[in-house]
């Protein structure tokens, strides 16, 4: 198909869109992406039935997130599509790029971070 | 189980605006069932309060643990080595173990993410409802199973009251009248008569008329 999209995208694969968790979506954030889109399949086409409603759910719900601690949520979009349609997925590569272009680069960079330790698991 | 609901980011951002380092301490127990304070919502809260700090140009370092329980003190001492360095901790567990953590760490800042609203269980999946007044004398026995101190919103105990309408209570169409729900349910196990016993006024001492409570076992203490 040779098709072309910007250059900037970092795709980041998992099993299905439903494992998509806040943590995984503000880390993200943390470690310097401007935006994020993530990208399930078609509603209604799920091999594990709801995994990319589930996905839409927590996108959502961290896109709320995101508003309520200054980053902003319009940086981060669900997006439905199937593996099969190539240039649907071009075009939403440049549409999120336009966005973020437009929002600008992430003010998290700017700043230096904290640092962050996990005490393993439950103690 | 205990169910609690994580305070706005905000609130908790301005508990320890003053502060450089921290311990977020969250909950394996309650507050883990009711997804409000386990150790997935301990990570989200740390991460929103880093983020949040880096955009004021004053970053905040954190440092996360998941306790099996805070209401317990064999849970809460192995954090002793944590909690020297660090400015302030906040808890993700109910109001008991704020306080068992403040208790412990006596000369530390202690802060609850939480507020903790009441005693339930799920109904669905993301769902609690009250169910437990938590008054000391059960009387379930009396009212099929159903209580009346918690899910009556007057508490009475020799209802309906007039304000029951079609099974629904007066002060919301969402809200089940209780005493409908303990009429129909003994109807059906065929104790009407058993509702024709006036019940006496209750005896909050055993309630929190009566002060803060104790339970003790003397057949379980060592030593």
């Amino acid at each position: 198909m040779r098709l072309q999209y910007s250059s900037n995208i970092r795709i980041i694969e998992m099993p299905c869109s439903g494992t998509i968790d806040h943590r995984v979506l503000l880390q993200a954030f943390e470690d310097g992406a401007d935006g994020v889109f993530v990208a399930g399949c078609m509603e209604g086409d799920c091999h594990f039935q709801k995994g990319n409603y589930r996905a839409k759910k927590r996108v959502n719900a961290v896109k709320k997130l995101l508003d309520e601690i200054g980053l902003g949520g319009d940086r981060l979009e669900m997006y439905n599509l199937s593996a099969a349609m190539g240039p649907r997925f071009a075009e939403i590569a440049n549409e999120m790029t336009e966005r973020i272009r437009q929002l600008g680069p992430s003010p998290l960079r700017k700043n230096k971070a904290g640092t962050s330790r996990k005490e393993g698991d439950v103690a | 189980m205990i169910i609690a609901q994580q305070k706005p980011i905000k609130d908790i951002a301005a508990m320890i605006e003053d502060c450089k380092k921290v311990l977020l301490v969250g909950c394996a127990g309650c507050v883990t069932v009711c997804l409000s304070g386990g150790e997935k919502e301990t990570e989200v809260l740390a991460s929103s309060l880093r983020i949040m700090r880096r955009l004021q140009g004053n970053p905040l370092e954190t440092v996360t643990i998941t306790a099996t329980r805070q209401c317990d003190p064999e849970y809460i001492e192995p954090l002793e080595n944590l909690v020297k360095d660090v400015d302030a901790i906040i808890s993700l567990a109910c109001g008991v173990g704020v306080q068992y953590l403040a208790e412990r760490f006596h000369d530390k800042w202690v802060v609850p993410a939480q507020n903790t609203m009441f005693v339930g269980g799920s109904r669905t999946h993301g769902v609690w409802e009250e169910r437990c007044g938590l008054c000391g004398d059960c009387i379930l026995h009396r009212t099929g199973g159903i209580c009346p101190i918690i899910r009556c919103s007057k508490s009475i105990l020799n209802g309906p009251c007039g304000g029951s309408q079609y099974g629904k209570c007066e002060i919301s169409k969402d809200v089940d009248c209780a005493w409908q729900l303990i009429y129909d349910r003994m109807k059906a196990l065929g104790k009407l008569d058993k509702l024709m016993e006036i019940q006496p006024p209750k005896d909050w001492s055993k309630s929190r008329d009566g002060g803060p409570r104790k339970a003790i076992r003397e057949d379980v203490m060592i030593g």
